[in-house]
């Protein structure tokens, strides 16, 4: 079984999103989507200063097996980006939620993180799986 | 239901993650496929292969049926051991199968056939064996594990008896030799050195643990498909099937037109096909960023500045080259430019011999 930590929030395309005292949230691949991919090889980010909705396309995890893409869980701005998993993108699949993060993001409306799954309803997604 | 091979406890305690592989559980890593493929690549790692399908021919005539049944012609075969790879065709010459054939005795030659395939070609080997008397048997209670890698054969020496290692010393390659209780061959299919090892099912378990306490590292589906394709072999289903020709799948090298007087199965239509000229498979190199995956459209402009389209068969990650590579089926005409498209977007590739790596080291 996933670990899902219990302080952040969760997408039903298995993105987490996990919120900065200053606002600012750090978004990732949960520890079960880098599991379905298999080893990285690439990660496409966005860029710092993109402004981009909930929803939106806006990096690809490459692995072994498939391409996929990560939807931001809610929009605003893009403040940073992961760059360090250009040259180590299997930094997603040893510490997805940690080291392995992709981009920060500052929200433009804050109240869409209501909106997202919490750690209980995104480990019962799973178990439908 | 899914069927296990007698590893699969083994597969367990080393904690793979198993897939469905045509009706096998089998391990697709344990853990990192990467790190699995560069223990090949620079020390050594082994695969349970025992799903693949062992079938002995006995019988007098059974060199004359395998040149028959076979579009390569195992009358190259004039050492008992010696191995060959060859396909299997229908007489339409499209690919029932590929598979290596060892000559064992004048009346006792074995063939590894793939496991997604062993219906059929059982079926088809039978159908044709009859002719020639000749009795097929599979060999279910063989397993078989593959060691592969630079210090494969040094680690394996390790854990084979001493008569063992005095009848695989300086061994070729393609050659087998039953030492023992185990059947010891120079084959893979990964480009690098190393041995298949058929083994009693009931020594399996036994084996693989001393394998393993050697210091070979399991390795899974996921490093085998990457390092076979890095080498440039084919995968049966992916880029050869019924419809392809051997000629079609850089296979040519393995159809034995020669002597003129072999009758064999496909052979009117090989024939016909060489003269006239067949697709090609060629390798393709990514030279930016992204990943090459099978079944991508291919664009090829020739320098007759016609256009053209083929298809990849195969794709993946090197992570030898921490490249992109494939395998793709192209027209064959004078290239002057290659396109895949990916991911909606079409991306220039380079246009390389079919083979990526051998013995560790990149040859593109």
């Amino acid at each position: 079984m996933s670990n899902v930590p219990s302080e952040l929030k969760y997408t039903a395309t298995h993105e987490w999103v996990r919120k900065e005292a200053d606002g600012t949230c750090f978004v990732g691949i949960t520890e079960h989507a880098q599991e379905l991919l298999g080893d990285m090889v690439f990660v496409e980010l966005p860029e710092v200063e993109d402004e981009v909705a909930a929803g939106d396309d806006v990096a690809v995890c490459e692995s072994v097996k498939a391409a996929s893409d990560i939807y931001s869980p809610i929009s605003g701005v893009i403040v940073a980006v992961n760059e360090d998993l250009e040259g180590t993108p299997e930094q997603v699949n040893n510490d997805p939620f940690g080291d392995g993060w992709i981009f920060q993001i500052k929200p433009s409306e804050p109240e869409e993180l209501d909106d997202l799954l919490s750690a209980e309803d995104y480990a019962n997604t799973l178990d439908e799986d | 239901m899914p069927q296990k091979t007698v590893l699969f406890d083994k597969h367990l305690a080393s904690n793979a993650k198993m897939v469905d592989f045509y009706g096998w559980e089998m391990p697709i890593n344990y853990g990192s496929q990467i790190e699995e493929h560069h223990a090949v690549r620079q020390d050594a790692g082994m695969f349970d292969v025992s799903h693949m399908t062992i079938v002995d021919l006995k019988g007098a005539r059974v060199r004359d049926f395998l040149r028959f049944l076979l579009a390569n012609d195992v009358a190259k075969l004039k050492t008992p051991g010696k191995a060959l790879y060859t396909a299997m065709c229908t007489p339409e010459a499209g690919v029932i199968d590929d598979l290596i054939v060892y000559y064992l005795a004048d009346d006792w030659f074995r063939l590894v056939v793939n496991s997604a395939t062993r219906e059929k070609d059982l079926a088809w080997i039978n159908k044709q064996a009859d002719a020639f008397n000749v009795a097929v048997s599979e060999r279910p209670e063989l397993s078989m594990i593959a060691v592969q890698g630079p210090e494969a054969k040094a680690k394996a020496a390790t854990v084979f008896s001493d008569e063992q290692n005095t009848m695989v010393d300086g061994m070729k390659p393609f050659f087998g030799v039953q030492a023992g209780d185990l059947f010891i061959a120079t084959t893979g299919y990964t480009g690098e050195a190393g041995y298949e090892i058929v083994v009693p099912e009931a020594q399996a378990e036994d084996l693989w643990q001393k394998l393993l306490d050697a210091g070979v590292r399991p390795c899974g589906l996921g490093a085998r498909d990457t390092l076979r394709l890095e080498a440039g072999m084919n995968l049966y289903g992916q880029d050869m099937d019924e419809t392809v020709s051997p000629l079609a799948a850089n296979m040519g090298w393995t159809v034995a037109l020669e002597p003129s007087d072999r009758d064999f199965i496909g052979r009117a239509v090989l024939e016909t096909q060489k003269a006239e000229g067949t697709e090609e498979l060629v390798g393709l190199l990514l030279e930016t960023k992204g990943v090459l995956r099978a079944g991508m459209a291919v664009k090829v402009k020739a320098t007759d500045g016609s256009e053209h389209t083929g298809i990849t068969t195969s794709g993946t990650f090197s992570p030898t080259l921490s490249q992109g590579i494939a395998l793709a089926r192209i027209p064959s005409v004078e290239v002057a430019e290659v396109e895949v498209e990916m991911r909606k977007k079409w991306v220039t590739v380079k246009l390389v011999p079919p083979v990526f790596v051998r013995n560790g080291k990149p040859v593109v």
